[in-house]
């Protein structure tokens, strides 16, 4: 505590003032009568009730949400098989080019992987729309999903597996009862990660999407570029209204599993 | 057999969708613009067997890549992106650093929470974050009203669509990025090491740069990386924020593509991008393997 400083104290307050106050700042906005989102004119809900009556806004979220679900569940399969892969396969032919077309994605430019995606699309002749989203969305977060497990799985301890398949456990049922349970926690916050990077993308589903499909995203963006709207900032309240909650019951979640996981092994230990 | 299964699957996904997409980038970008569905030629035709294969391949030319040195627009674009993401990487650190600091050495039942308060943006929406700018910065936004109220300033100042805007927006976006490396590598610190550091005569700052500033290094490293490296390609921040000025090669080959809808050279831009992003990625795995390493 000693270190505690006035400096200390001081960057802090101002470092997440600066990351909190532009938020606040869009909320507060979101409740202002006036058009103009420069000028307080008094509380309403106004804009509210006009984004849950915008017909095309409430298509292009359902569109958003469903793109994100089927993704980012096909992501998690596909990533926690590849971060099998990476940490329990051992060599074979071409593991350095799995790696890296795993590590690859991460870094890539948006704009790149929506143009390589898009041009793909287009030599195989496949309409675009949701399908093709999915499709694109998926190939990037299984990369992040697969970063996720495989940081779990390398601090597992193998020997329990071993013992499941010495017991007479079959490879997959070691995986289902033993592995799986372990790696879970990672699992979930893959499918998460992957889920929020689907609902905040913008670029990749631009480039990937056609006439047929708008993502949330895709419709902020054509109403932001025009200028500041009281709509996107009450949809923007939403947004963040949600994700708080989210993070914080995750958060809670977690913290309450670890206090029960710390008395269990208390209660064990009494016992011994 | 299963193992086999295992492999395959992840492994032909990737290739199917991450790897033959930019083949057919790098091939679109050696051919020509042409007015044709699709707009540019030669198309390999399999049906004329090996005469059509050899002559799909002398019909390719790295042309796109000579105008490409030619147009002081891209090279100008390449070299603004560089700049641009190398000053917002600077200020991020400026503005990161003391904020992992402070978070490091604040009470440890504090800790949890800060943590989760500098991941919570994260979570949010990209997008939405840099449009929050867009009210403040703007000529009647809430930053000059407020600058104008407390008579600091008497005519409002312009940053919306300018470079600084820009630069502020990737700060803004991208600092959750600096700080965690940093507190991560900051909280593994022993501290008693700072207390023999003083015991011994240094003063408080002289031990920071003795002692902290060598330890945190390697966060810092990985920090600036992971505020560079997907920089130099952003779109979404100089599209909202910067103005006609501001040039970044995200934003040109997206208009390449979209507006001009010259294929071939938008692909010849992103081949080079590519090439430019090759070496701070490796330098970058360099890094994580040797922090890998040290921590045995």
């Amino acid at each position: 505590m000693r270190r505690f400083s006035w400096f200390n104290a001081t960057s802090l307050t101002l470092g997440f003032a600066f990351l909190y106050v532009p938020m606040i700042i869009l909320i507060v906005y979101s409740f202002n009568k006036s058009k103009l989102v420069t000028v307080w004119a008094g509380f309403s809900t106004h804009w509210y009730g006009e984004l849950l009556s915008n017909q095309s806004m409430l298509d292009a979220a359902w569109v958003t949400v469903k793109v994100a679900v089927v993704s980012s569940s096909i992501a998690t399969i596909l990533g926690t098989m590849a971060a099998y892969v990476i940490v329990r396969a051992g060599r074979f032919h071409g593991r350095t080019l799995f790696s890296g077309m795993i590590y690859a994605p991460l870094v890539m430019p948006e704009v790149i992987t929506g143009l390589s995606l898009l041009l793909l699309f287009i030599g195989l002749n496949v309409d675009r729309g949701v399908m093709t989203i999915v499709l694109a969305h998926t190939t990037f977060s299984m990369c992040y999903v697969s970063v996720v497990v495989s940081s779990r799985l390398v601090s597992f301890d193998q020997s329990l597996e071993e013992a499941a398949l010495d017991l007479g456990c079959s490879p997959f049922q070691a995986f289902r009862l033993v592995t799986l349970p372990i790696i879970a926690p990672a699992v979930i916050s893959g499918w998460l990660l992957a889920f929020t990077l689907s609902l905040d993308d913008l670029v990749i589903a631009s480039f990937t999407s056609g006439p047929a499909a708008t993502t949330l995203p895709m419709k902020i963006w054509s109403s932001v570029r025009l200028g500041v709207s009281p709509e996107i900032n009450a949809l923007s309240t939403i947004m963040i209204a949600l994700v708080t909650v989210g993070v914080i019951s995750a958060s809670l979640i977690n913290k309450h599993q670890a206090v029960r996981k710390k008395r269990e092994e208390q209660a064990a230990e009494r016992q011994l | 057999m299963r193992r086999l299964g295992l492999i395959l699957v992840p492994y032909l996904w990737l290739l199917a969708l991450f790897l033959v997409p930019f083949v057919i980038v790098f091939k679109i970008s050696l051919s020509d613009l042409a007015m044709a569905i699709p707009p540019y030629t030669p198309n390999l035709d399999l049906t004329e067997g090996w005469a059509g294969l050899v002559s799909f391949f002398r019909e390719l030319d790295f042309e796109n890549y000579v105008w490409l040195t030619e147009d002081a627009l891209y090279w100008k674009a390449y070299l603004s992106s560089l700049k641009i993401a190398l000053i917002s990487t600077a200020l991020t650190l400026l503005v990161g650093y003391p904020i992992a600091y402070g978070m490091a050495r604040a009470p440890e039942e504090w800790r949890p929470m800060l943590l989760m308060l500098v991941i919570l943006p994260f979570w949010t929406s990209f997008l939405i974050r840099v449009y929050a700018w867009m009210g403040i910065l703007a000529k009647e936004g809430v930053l000059n009203q407020f600058l104008l109220w407390t008579g600091l300033i008497s005519e409002p100042l312009i940053i919306l669509n300018t470079n600084l805007a820009v630069y502020i927006g990737i700060v803004y976006t991208y600092l959750p990025f600096m700080i965690l490396p940093i507190y991560a590598s900051l909280e593994r610190m022993d501290e008693s090491l700072l207390e023999a550091a003083e015991d011994l005569g240094c003063s408080r700052l002289s031990a920071f740069w003795l002692i902290t500033a060598p330890l945190s290094k390697q966060g810092v490293i990985a920090g600036s990386f992971l505020v560079f490296i997907p920089t130099i390609g952003e779109f979404v921040i100089p599209s909202l924020l910067g103005g006609s000025k501001t040039l970044m090669i995200g934003k040109v080959l997206w208009d390449e593509f979209f507006s001009n809808r010259d294929w071939p050279v938008a692909s010849a831009v992103a081949v080079i991008l590519l090439l430019i992003l090759i070496i701070p990625i490796i330098l970058f795995q360099r890094n994580e393997q040797k922090q890998r390493e040290a921590d045995g």
